[in-house]
């Protein structure tokens, strides 16, 4: 893929991503508006934490500190009616700060860390040699309701409820869990997408330095979904028995989720082309007709108070695990994932040159700021009572700010800031710094090595 | 590595027949013709594979398909000149390929997957002697450690189909990697992966090597480019430059990034183009653009490129998806924001680069998500959905099951070609490799038969 090509993808991918409607603003009844949107990058936007952040400790006096590191690092910009700004780059916090303000841009989106600074690339690119590529990134992942629209009836499209938005915590747990125990990453950040899915950023450096080749391994493997929209059949888990990375996956979370939640909080066997939906996953035709025969006699006329689709759940799971076929025991799993299993933009994971949206932007159609999840209490995230910015507003209007304060702290967006600083950032510093410190005394020592020889 | 005009070579010290890392260029003499001769049966080679794989060929299939490749084309009649061929050919087509990011990509991924399966040919025991000549940093895992992890392994191996019982006895054979460097054991969860160590069974080493074998050539390839520009492409300027500079395209098929001038073609004809003359690939995001007013980003690519290469030129390119994108999102959302990528396909936005319509094997290893419509059929749909698109397409009876019967051994472009020989009622002996190709080739059926019969 040429270099170009690259970019342009990136340009059309915001246009074709999720946020697929047009940032427009001023129809919130929060009162979204250019002018909150000035006040919350003048005075909450929490850039020097973003700052450090995004420099991985090589803002500071190490001799082994890279200085370009964050200049070279894109930003870009989304105003009213999708108009990009792509290929901003900062040298420092306060160029950043000043940026923002001055802009005002309704979406920031944070890129790779280039070869040489995005905004000065026309400069380096006189000099020949294709040096303009990236070097470094986050590995990201985007999970996005919409994608779940064939197996949640509460709502579909960009909106969500507390009865869907379960789907996303558990897709947190099974990827969370995985990052860590399975590929040993620790630095990992959740973040709400401001209205209908969520954002993961795993920073450790052993990440940031992925090719994509190797990004693409890891969206493999988390990925069960096989085939477009023509395949009816999406998931298929082959094998006597499951890997054991989808084995804890099933055990500790889907399956509880799927059993105690999901299947009676979506109805999923109460109607008719409910259940027939289900039932299509089921390879054996008769096995399918008889369970649906079964279940058009008696709808709902069951004597027993048992919740129909507890009932019919069971029956189903035990007319296919008495079945000989291998096959068809492995079908109660695999209706499980087709309903429960992170569904992934795996696009997004597997090249280094895709855009994200930065955390702490506005979601500028429901005014939310997108703020951290707590990976370890996901369960209590309630995206409904996520910051909005009008409340910010209202919070700074109704208080005296004190001098020692920040003006963050008066908001509820403080209770995110600090969980941002105390949970994610500082141990992500602690450990850029050890290891800033190792290379720098491997270097040492190998250069004085070669001095001796 | 000398070149020399027409005379024998000089005989090189009896080197040991097997697998080489191509570390350094042969310190021999190699004749002109040689030169050009062995590196077109390399090339047949890495061409037969990367047809293999495109064709979805299974690990067990490439594994017979390579060694018969490389029985017919490198063996030389002269066993003992067999180890120089094979290193002045990769050696030469390491020129020919080092020149862009495209050929550098290609080549890169064909000599691994050669390697790969030699490698999985070769015995236990040159296998291990090749290990150690990478000086592959890993060490089994001990005793205590693999107790530790014992169950995992033996649920990763049965969950792969591999036999379980016989681990027990094989317990020292696991190695310790980072997940980095086995990326394809990792997509395919083929390992246990624990705190970021993949759990390596000794069969699968091969995984590790062809890792480190793609990355010293990677190297290589990019080194190679610097002498090329830099020295090599003016001092050979009157004998290998032209050698190497028509090996590089004479392989590589035939493009189709620009459309044959005669082969220009109307808007009023689109329709029935696309039902005469479209693979079912490109039929399907047709007819859904029809039907849907809309595409997702993939599907844009992949048929926007494909109409560019058969010749509809950019102005009725731009008139055709705006009356179709316009139905559903309005003409001005389209000017602002499609539109642009439309002229960028055609070069004529962005950096003006041109843009290749797709191939098979990039459309069949293409990876369509919930909602969107590229791919190849053959590969990406269910089979119930395969069925009703032929018979879409005026195929049935019989044909329909050897297609079908294809797609479930995962040749793809076969059953393109069996749907395509269905319909044209003429046998398709190439095969299709290409979309445009598949396009071109029924053109040329329809228009003798006009003539024929007119
Ligand atoms: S084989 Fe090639 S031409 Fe045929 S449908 Fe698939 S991608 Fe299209
Ligand atoms: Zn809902």
């Amino acid at each position: 893929m040429t270099k170009e090509e690259t970019s342009f993808e990136r340009d059309d991918m915001q246009i074709d991503g999720h946020d697929t409607e047009r940032l427009q603003v001023g129809k919130i009844p929060g009162g979204f508006c250019a002018e909150h949107l000035k006040v919350y990058y003048g005075k909450l936007f929490p850039y020097a934490d973003m700052y450090r952040w995004l420099s991985y400790g090589n803002d500071g006096k190490h001799p082994a500190c890279d200085h370009s590191y964050f200049a070279r690092r894109e930003i870009s910009y989304t105003f009213e009616n999708d108009i990009f700004m792509r290929y901003q780059s900062f040298n420092n916090a306060s160029d950043m700060e000043n940026s923002i303000r001055d802009k005002c841009p309704l979406k920031i989106d944070i890129g790779p860390v280039y070869s040489v600074e995005p905004s000065k690339r026309h400069a380096y690119a006189q000099s020949g040699n294709n040096v303009f590529v990236p070097v470094e990134r986050e590995l990201i992942f985007d999970i996005d309701m919409s994608d779940y629209d064939d197996v949640r009836y509460c709502c579909s499209g960009a909106d969500v409820c507390l009865d869907c938005w379960p789907l996303m915590t558990v897709a947190i747990k099974v990827l969370d869990t995985a990052l860590r125990d399975d590929f040993g990453f620790n630095h990992i950040l959740w973040v709400y997408s401001g209205r209908r899915g969520v954002h993961c950023w795993v920073c450790d450096g052993r990440a940031r330095r992925l090719s994509n080749e190797q990004r693409s391994s890891i969206a493999d493997y988390f990925r069960v979904y096989k085939g477009g929209e023509n395949n009816v059949k999406r998931v298929n888990l082959t094998g006597q028995v499951l890997h054991p990375f989808l084995a804890r996956s099933y055990t500790n979370v889907l399956k509880g989720f799927f059993e105690e939640k999901l299947l009676t909080v979506q109805n999923l066997f109460a109607y008719e082309e409910r259940s027939q939906k289900v039932l299509e996953i089921i390879p054996d035709e008769s096995i399918a007709s008889e369970l649906h025969d079964r279940w058009q006699g008696n709808r709902r006329s069951s004597i027993s108070k048992e919740d129909v689709n507890v009932v019919r759940w069971e029956q189903l799971k035990h007319v296919l695990q008495s079945g000989k076929q291998k096959g068809l025991r492995r079908c109660v799993e695999e209706i499980v994932f087709t309903y429960t299993y992170p569904r992934l933009d795996v696009e997004v994971s597997k090249h280094m040159n895709h855009l994200l949206k930065a955390p702490f932007c506005v979601h500028p159609k429901t005014g939310r700021v997108c703020v951290p999840i707590d990976p370890s209490d996901c369960d209590n995230f309630d995206p409904t009572t996520a910051p909005t910015l009008s409340e910010l507003l209202e919070e700074l209007n109704n208080s005296m700010r004190s001098e020692s304060e920040e003006e963050w702290e008066r908001t509820s967006l403080g209770k995110s800031i600090k969980f941002f600083r105390s949970s994610f950032l500082s141990p992500l510093l602690k450990s850029c710094k050890e290891e800033m410190e190792n290379l720098y005394n491997s270097k040492a020592k190998q250069s004085k090595n070669a001095l001796d020889w | 590595m000398e070149i020399v005009r027409s005379q024998r070579k000089v005989a090189d010290a009896a080197a040991p027949p097997g697998l080489s890392l191509y570390r350094s260029a042969p310190a021999v003499e190699v004749r002109l013709e040689d030169f050009e001769l062995y590196s077109i049966h390399r090339l047949r080679v890495l061409q037969g594979i990367s047809d293999g794989l495109s064709r979805g060929k299974k690990p067990e299939e490439m594994e017979k398909l390579v060694k018969e490749l490389w029985r017919t084309h490198m063996r030389h009649q002269d066993p003992s000149e067999d180890m120089n061929k094979d290193i002045i050919s990769h050696f030469v087509l390491r020129l020919v390929y080092c020149r862009t990011e495209e050929l550098r990509k290609w080549f890169l991924s064909m000599e691994t997957a050669l390697f790969r399966y030699r490698f999985r040919l070769e015995s236990p025991e040159s296998q291990r002697t090749l290990m150690s000549e990478f000086q592959l940093p890993y060490k089994s895992i001990s005793h205590a450690e693999f107790e530790a992890v014992k169950d995992k392994l033996n649920q990763v191996a049965r969950s792969t189909g591999q036999l379980s019982n016989a681990l027990i006895s094989i317990n020292l054979c696991y190695m310790q990697a980072p997940f980095e460097e086995v990326p394809d054991l990792v997509a395919n969860r083929r390992v246990f992966l624990l705190k970021g160590f993949a759990y390596v069974a000794m069969t699968q080493v091969v995984s590790l090597v062809s890792t480190h074998f793609r990355s010293i050539v990677s190297k290589a390839l990019v080194l190679t480019n610097r002498k090329w520009t830099s020295t090599i492409r003016d001092k050979e300027k009157n004998r290998l430059t032209p050698i190497v500079e028509a090996l590089s395209t004479s392989y590589l098929g035939p493009d189709y990034s620009q459309p044959k001038d005669f082969s220009e073609i109307s808007l009023k004809d689109i329709d029935r183009l696309a039902n005469s003359s479209f693979p079912l690939c490109m039929r399907h995001l047709f007819d859904k653009l029809r039907e849907n007013h809309h595409l997702k980003h993939g599907g844009r690519m992949q048929l926007g490129l494909f109409l560019k290469g058969v010749g509809l030129r950019l102005e009725d390119a731009l008139l055709f998806w705006k009356s179709e994108f316009s139905q559903k999102v309005g003409p001005e959302k389209f000017d602002k924001e499609y539109a642009y990528s439309i002229r960028h396909n055609y070069g004529k936005e962005g950096k003006r680069t041109d843009y290749t319509p797709y191939s098979c094997q990039k459309i069949i290893s293409s990876t369509p998500s919930v909602g969107d419509h590229h791919g190849c059929p053959y590969r990406h749909f269910s089979e119930e959905n395969l069925r009703a698109a032929l018979g879409k397409m005026g195929v049935g009876g019989r044909s329909v099951d050897d297609i079908l019967d294809k797609v479930r051994n995962r040749h793809y472009q076969i059953a393109c070609t069996l749907t395509f020989e269905a319909i044209h009622a003429a046998s398709c002996d190439t095969g299709i490799n290409h979309p445009n190709q598949y396009f071109d080739a029924s053109q040329k059926i329809l228009q003798n038969k006009s003539q024929t019969t007119s």
